[in-house]
């Protein structure tokens, strides 16, 4: 029960501080209750986590929601997980907050809707029955829309939250659908009668879809990502590392929770594996690609967070084919990888975000193009930043690597499963992971090295200042946390070894301790291992030895001019900057990109005296131009014939209501007739419950057989 | 002989022949070549050249390029250790898979990127863009070829790999023949050689790595000029590994040991000769024709996976 009162006493925490407003107005006071309130909640969600994972977790019923319909709260090892994972980014965010949040004037409304957001993923990840999901999901979504709309005087910010709220209810409605899919083969909203519940196969599928695109549509899987780089740069940064680190991990706990909990793997159709195997490599390979050619900075981190989704979609895709076809231990190992790359890329991303806000905070502005050369004025920034790039670029020995390699494992460790065509999807979507691996390490050499490396482009970056210790200190948390977990994985998996047990009924423990703990050795001792501590401890020895025989002792070295072919005016506007970094690609992809590139050349004396040269790029996110632009303008020609409607006199509508009226009491007189005619109970005529099983019977609506018998 | 020394001795082997297999290089391309070429110690007389001189810095270089060569240089060692050249069972080939060796040289050309773009000046920044853009084609196509691999020796860790090629029956494996033509294209580009960038230019527009190590002098550049060369040997060891690993003891005798080194020499020369002879026999490819010959590579190893699953797994 540990688990679960500190969960309970994170949550009135969080609920606590949407208090702040009413009780104190001095702008300073807020921030430093709000940041408070929040470490103390991700603490306590930790340890909650951390609890339920080791100790096991426990059941509850809130005496709160509908008269009928208590709030079900439970605590398993895949919601301790979740908790763990929220705990461990919002400890240090809420510690950022206290440096990031100081300056910013009216953060009253911060104070309200973040920790209505937090205490929203908290639910969703707490609750045990669908209403109580759906209410907490609608908290995270709806107090994000007012985070994300934050710096509403700006246009673009408003457009962004309009197009965020509408894909997050477009999510929601979907996810409601597969609930209620689940709720009509089991006749309960909670989660244990669902379990238990018989599916139809074609019900089963449509359920799968519809659970697949709405939290797809929420953790930004391509195609249904439109929202997300224009949500995720426009939050203030701490609210940023929020969305961008938890809150599409929240969506990967529903997608999980639904799929592999509720509906089981006992009902996995091969295609199933398949399709979200495809969706995950056509993220993280789209996801990649657009991140490369962003010059905001913040913007490229959302894009690479949808690349980060894919992974995990990957390695979840894997693990539904492996456990399709009866290979529980793989699937495990599938399953261990996608969790894994969850946590880590809270981890990373969150600090990405979080090193982008000192970023922001320090020269005002997102546009990499004129920054550089801030290693030199924010030191501390750009070495936590570094570690985040190394980690997210998947190389060892940070924590990135782990979760690819874990995945990449899995993905070759595949045995044959049915046929040619499903034996080479999945090394082919291992290449594609190795690709956006490839890809990834180009775009955070990229992000690195125009922003913090090279010379200043601007005044801005030239005076830019290091941050205070409150944000150092939220950086280096994750930034330790990001090397904890690359060089102890075989600590770490048989901490995770309880959700495999409770969703395949397998353990994984065993086959990862077989050599100690020094090496990770999954599935089998001959098959595969890697040891990140000799690795990192190899590589300390011998740098340090190398560095000890060379350096020579008591002497600085020799600082000159740098090397400019003989031409005495290099200036910083000669460096490659973001847009020339990627044009290597941009030519390569260039049918992925259908960039827009005009160049201007100025030669107002003479033909051969060049004056001026532009270069304008142009590249838009295909995807959206091409899926979402027919559906706006459809849905924009329907609102303009209805517009019709509208300018009518008042006997038109009069006469509108009147027909509305006689139709409807047709209607129910005719199904009156019906049901007396047939002396079968109204509501079991539909073709729903008919085809799947009942198991108890429904009453008729009492409101609507009293109105027809008067 | 315990295998702990024969793991010392492969380690400090593949550091100090490295040298040498560059000069190998350049000696058998000076007489295709109708010249007397500068020797096989050359490249070890360069290094000790450069060891001597002082270093020179700009003065806005930061920390990332100056200690970005001492992570070049031990990440690609560490990575040449993990390679087993005599011993088919050494102390360390459990540390690292394939694909943790993978990772361990993208972590060194990481570093090197972040260095060229640390100075600020054009080629830098050039040299950083060309080297990511194109090992981000390159790394799917050697996983890929990796993967053929694996997928009949059930593992990627090195010396399972190896033991079940010395272990089974000789035959004619066609995706063997395509992932080791996919292999030595990678090794090829990875390496920066012939016709995908020439280690023997500075001041090319075209060039890739040489651009990126443009500022760095003194010990910083022998370094990374070392480092280079052992990540060429690194390669031709691991194709030998790979696909050629016959002669490679497993124990840890003396005899073993000695014979296996003899056939070790042997196998790389003979790798390193066929790449001299391709080296004079080609000319360098234009900038924007390597992304089809690094996706060329990806689906010749692409066609080794399916001839996998057509011709070999119901034989």
């Amino acid at each position: 029960m540990l688990s679960l009162n500190a969960a309970l006493a994170a949550c009135v925490f969080c609920t606590l501080a949407t208090m702040i407003p009413v009780c104190c107005s001095r702008s300073c006071l807020q921030r430093t209750l709000l940041c408070l309130l929040l470490a103390i909640t991700g603490l306590l969600a930790c340890m909650a986590g951390l609890a339920g994972l080791l100790v096991g977790g426990g059941e509850f019923t809130l005496p709160l929601g509908l008269p009928w319909l208590p709030m079900h709260l439970r605590i398993d090892a895949l919601s301790s997980f979740f908790l763990l994972l929220i705990g461990s980014l919002l400890l240090p965010v809420a510690i950022y907050s206290q440096g990031y949040l100081r300056g910013m004037a009216n953060i009253a409304p911060l104070t309200v809707f973040m920790p209505l957001f937090v205490l929203g993923m908290l639910g969703v990840v707490l609750s045990d029955d669908a209403f109580t999901f759906m209410l907490f999901w609608e908290i995270m979504s709806v107090s994000s829309y007012f985070l994300v709309t934050f710096e509403h005087q700006h246009v673009e910010n408003r457009k962004a939250g309009y197009i965020y709220l509408l894909m997050a209810h477009l999510a929601g409605l979907l996810i409601l659908g597969s609930f209620a899919i689940l709720y009509a083969a089991s006749g309960s909203f909670e989660f244990a009668a669902m379990r238990e519940a018989v599916i139809s196969p074609l019900w089963a599928a449509i359920a799968f879809l519809l659970a697949g695109v709405g939290f797809g549509t929420k953790a930004g899987m391509v195609p249904m990502h439109g929202w997300l780089p224009e949500a995720h740069p426009v939050a203030p940064s701490n609210v940023s590392a929020l969305m961008s680190g938890i809150m599409l991990k929240v969506a990967i706990f529903g997608f999980i929770r639904v799929v592999w909990d509720l509906m089981g793997p006992g009902d996995f159709q091969w295609w199933w594996g398949m399709l979200v195997l495809a969706a995950g490599s056509g993220s993280a390979v789209t996801g990649v690609l657009l991140a490369l050619q962003q010059n905001d900075l913040k913007r490229l981190l959302a894009y690479s967070s949808i690349e980060n989704i894919g992974i995990i979609l990957i390695g979840l895709g894997l693990g539904m084919l492996l456990a399709r076809f009866e290979y529980p231990m793989l699937s495990a190992l599938a399953l261990i990888g996608a969790l894994y790359h969850a946590i880590n890329h809270a981890l990373f991303k969150g600090l990405l975000f979080m090193g982008a806000g000192a970023v922001l905070h320090s020269t005002g502005t997102r546009n990499m193009e004129v920054m550089g050369g801030l290693i030199h004025r924010m030191p501390w920034t750009a070495a936590l930043f570094l570690v985040a790039c190394i980690a997210i670029a998947g190389l060892p020995p940070f924590n990135g690597f782990v979760s690819e390699w874990l995945i990449f494992q899995s993905a070759l460790m595949a045995p044959q499963l049915g046929g040619t065509m499903l034996s080479t999807m999945i090394p082919f979507s291992a290449a594609m992971l190795a690709l956006a691996g490839a890809l990834a390490a180009a775009c955070f050499v990229k992000a690195f090295g125009v922003v913090f490396l090279g010379r200043s482009r601007s005044e801005a970056a030239s005076h830019a200042h290091e941050v205070d210790h409150w944000m150092k200190l939220g950086m280096a948390i994750p930034a330790l946390l990001c090397l904890l977990l690359g060089l102890s994985p075989v600590l770490v998996i048989p901490v995770l070894d309880a959700i495999p047990q409770l969703l395949l009924h397998t353990s994984l423990s065993d086959s990862v301790h077989a050599h100690g703990w020094l090496w990770l050795t999954p599935v089998g001792t001959g098959r595969a291992s890697y040891s990140a501590p000799i690795i990192l401890a190899g590589m300390l020895l011998l740098g340090g030895l190398t560095f000890w025989l060379l350096h020579p002792k008591g002497r600085t070295i020799r600082r000159s001019v740098m090397w400019s072919c003989g031409n005495p005016h290099l200036n910083a506007r000669m460096q490659y900057n973001a847009t020339a970094f990627t044009q290597p690609l941009r030519r390569i992809f260039s049918g992925i990109y259908q960039p827009e590139e005009q160049t201007h050349i100025a030669r107002p004396f003479h033909t051969l005296l060049t004056q001026q040269v532009r270069y304008i790029v142009h590249i838009q996110d295909m995807m959206v131009q091409r899926l979402y632009q027919p559906v706006a303008d459809y849905v924009l020609s329907l609102a303009k014939r209805l517009d019709r409607l509208h300018q009518q006199d008042i006997r038109a509508y009069l006469a509108y209501t009147f027909y509305t009226i006689l139709f409807l009491l047709a209607l129910l007189s005719i199904k009156q007739s019906i049901a007396a005619y047939h002396f079968v109970p109204l509501t079991q005529g539909n073709a729903l419950s008919t085809q799947l099983s009942v198991t108890q019977p429904r009453l008729p609506v009492a409101g609507l057989v009293t109105g027809l018998a008067v | 002989m315990s295998s702990a020394s024969v793991q010392i001795i492969q380690a400090v082997m593949l550091l100090l022949f490295a040298p040498l297999a560059a000069g190998f290089v350049s000696t058998c391309k000076a007489r295709l070549q109708n010249r007397r070429g500068a020797g096989v110690l050359q490249p070890w007389r360069n290094l000790r050249k450069l060891f001597k001189k002082e270093v020179v810095m700009a003065h806005h270089a930061s920390w990332v390029f100056r200690f970005a060569p001492y992570i070049v240089f031990t990440a690609t060692l560490m990575a040449a250790s993990v390679v087993p050249a005599l011993l088919v069972d050494t102390p360390l080939s459990l540390t690292a898979d394939v694909i943790a060796l993978v990772a361990l040289l993208a972590l060194a050309r990481f570093f090197l990127a972040l260095a060229g773009m640390d100075i600020g000046t054009a080629f830098g920044g050039m040299g950083a863009s060309r080297e990511m853009t194109f090992s981000a084609l390159a790394e799917p196509a050697m996983l890929m070829s990796i993967f053929v691999l694996s997928l009949s020796a059930h593992s990627t860790n090195l010396t399972t790999m190896i033991t079940h090629t010395l272990n089974s029956p000789f035959a004619l494996h066609p995706s063997l023949a395509f992932a080791m033509v996919a292999m030595v294209m990678i090794a090829v580009a990875e390496n920066g050689r012939i016709p995908i960038d020439n280690p023997t230019t500075h001041l090319e527009l075209t060039m890739i790595h040489e651009a990126m190590i443009l500022e760095y002098s003194g010990r910083h550049l022998a370094l990374l000029e070392w480092a280079a060369m052992v990540k060429l040997l690194l390669f031709s060891t691991l194709i030998v590994d790979l696909f050629i690993p016959w002669g490679m003891t497993a124990q840890a005798d003396l005899t073993g040991v000695v014979i296996a080194l003899g056939l070790w020499v042997v196998k790389v020369a003979g790798l390193l000769f066929v790449l001299a002879v391709f080296e004079t026999s080609m000319a360098k490819l234009r900038l924007f024709e390597v992304p089809e010959y690094l996706s060329g590579a990806f689906v010749i190893s692409f066609l080794g996976l399916l001839s996998y699953y057509m011709l070999e797994v119901g034989a």
